[in-house]
């Protein structure tokens, strides 16, 4: 059987996304601002995977991402594997973890919330880890990770 | 440093006691001239008759002058102003900020935006943290002390956020509660699991007799209310269940007190009114110490100001 693989040039320098589910690409480039980068950007979409059936890939050229920018895909992607490479060598493999707090990424799911109400950003404190529990900083609803909705 | 007051939780133990301290001196004393040349303003975004004159009366007795809304169809929130704006305008007027709104968080919110304090008095069904500071400076009064009590919630234990505020600013006292409530109004699991974080012991009723009363400390009595029903039918079986009687009080300790939020519809049978356990009426005065205490420390005023006070009128 022919193999079947995405041929993409090798990093030398960057970050690689790996795992991505295909439903949660867009948000994923979304919540890293992709659109705006003007360095090179590699999207594969659909892909084979054995772990997951079908995944997406994103590669990016010569950008690092700082823990807290990194964290935040926890919240639409939270099995994602993170790749960093500095000079064609691996020098980081990790996988996302909730952060302590979210700003500006998830709406409330309480309609009489103020940030609901009022243009501003919205702030969620991470309360159950483990359970993937966060609680909305103004009117204290809490709600599942798994089912929030994004501003 | 921001001094507003947005939620009870926010408060240490310290800061609960020294509260109480300062009400103490403003019911020995509350009419003064403390605040003389200050601005106190009252948002009311949602009236709230009751909670504005108390706070209003707290101002004015303390000599502020008062300024603000009791109706929201009068500001400019209904021509789409945000709360930002009517927030920050205000602030250029008012040395402090009462506020009410229907919206929850709004207080919050409001304390991060404004270079002035801001009281809640009550943000939807999420705090309302004067009035919680009333019902711990009435405990304490007629306790003696916060310590080791055994506090009675009955009624609507889901929606009543005085008994989920009240729940978790005793956690420093090491309290034992006692849930009496109809099942669809029973204590949510939330409150429950805060309190197995916190050590405070709890049992749960669905009786409410003179048996269950006896043990019984405080009795914070609140209303069942018809439209928090899904099932009328329910509403029907349990609405008489958990009214008070006077013939309930037959077994109850001597140093317990009734207490209620107020208003009252029928939970409280009248005749009881007249009884050494009701202390309702009380609690409501208390209000305005406790209110009086909150508005000076937000703008910064300490207990030794307080004491040393030379002000006082007759």
């Amino acid at each position: 059987m022919k193999r079947q693989e995405l041929i993409v040039s090798a990093l030398d320098h960057g970050t690689v996304i790996d795992h991505i589910p295909c439903d949660r690409l867009f948000q994923v480039i979304n919540l890293l601002h992709l659109d705006e980068m003007t360095s090179k950007v590699t999207i594969g979409y659909n892909l084979r995977s054995q772990k997951m059936g079908t995944k997406s890939i994103i590669k990016i050229a010569d950008r690092f991402f700082t823990d807290e920018e990194l964290n935040q895909l926890s919240v639409v992607a939270p099995n994602v594997t993170l790749t960093i490479i500095r000079d064609y060598e691996v020098v980081e493999k990790r996988s996302v973890s909730l952060p302590d707090e979210l700003r500006g990424i998830v709406r409330c799911d309480n309609p009489k919330c103020i940030t609901n109400n009022e243009p501003m950003s919205t702030l969620f404190h991470a309360t159950d880890k483990e359970r993937g529990v966060i609680q909305c900083h103004y009117c204290n609803h809490e709600q599942q990770i798994k089912q929030v909705k994004l501003v | 440093m921001n001094r507003s007051l947005v939620t009870i939780a926010d408060h240490s133990r310290e800061k609960i006691e020294y509260l109480i301290r300062m009400a103490e001196e403003f019911e020995r004393h509350p009419n003064r001239l403390l605040l003389q040349g200050r601005v106190v303003a009252t948002l009311f975004f949602e009236p709230s008759t009751r909670t504005r004159l108390s706070f209003e009366t707290a101002a004015n007795r303390l000599g502020a002058r008062v300024i603000g809304f009791a109706d929201p169809k009068v500001t400019s929130g209904t021509k789409g102003e945000t709360l930002k704006d009517t927030i920050m305008m205000v602030s250029n007027y008012a040395d402090v900020i009462v506020m009410r709104h229907y919206l929850e968080g709004a207080a919050r919110y409001a304390s991060e935006i404004a270079p002035v304090p801001i009281i809640n008095a009550g943000d939807g069904a999420n705090q309302h943290p004067s009035q919680t500071m009333l019902d711990l400076y009435t405990i304490y009064q007629t306790q003696g002390t916060l310590e080791n009590l055994n506090i009675y919630l009955v009624g609507d234990l889901k929606y009543g956020r005085t008994v989920h505020s009240l729940l978790m600013a005793m956690r420093h006292f090491n309290p034992t509660f006692h849930f009496i409530a109809p099942e669809e109004l029973a204590m949510p699991e939330y409150y429950k699991d805060y309190c197995r974080q916190h050590d405070i012991r709890y049992v749960e009723h669905q009786d409410f007799d003179k048996d269950v009363i006896a043990g019984a400390d405080i009795l914070y009595m609140t209303r069942v209310q018809r439209e928090r029903f899904t099932d009328l039918m329910e509403y029907e079986r349990v609405k008489d269940r958990y009214l008070l009687k006077l013939d309930m009080l037959s077994k109850a300790r001597r140093n317990m007190r009734i207490l209620h939020p107020l208003p009252r519809v029928n939970e409280i049978e009248y005749a009881i009114d007249d009884d050494p356990h009701a202390y309702y009426f009380q609690q409501a005065r208390n209000g305005l110490f406790a209110r009086q205490a909150i508005i000076c420390d937000t703008l910064g005023i300490t207990l030794e100001q307080v004491k040393a006070d030379t002000s006082i009128l007759p």
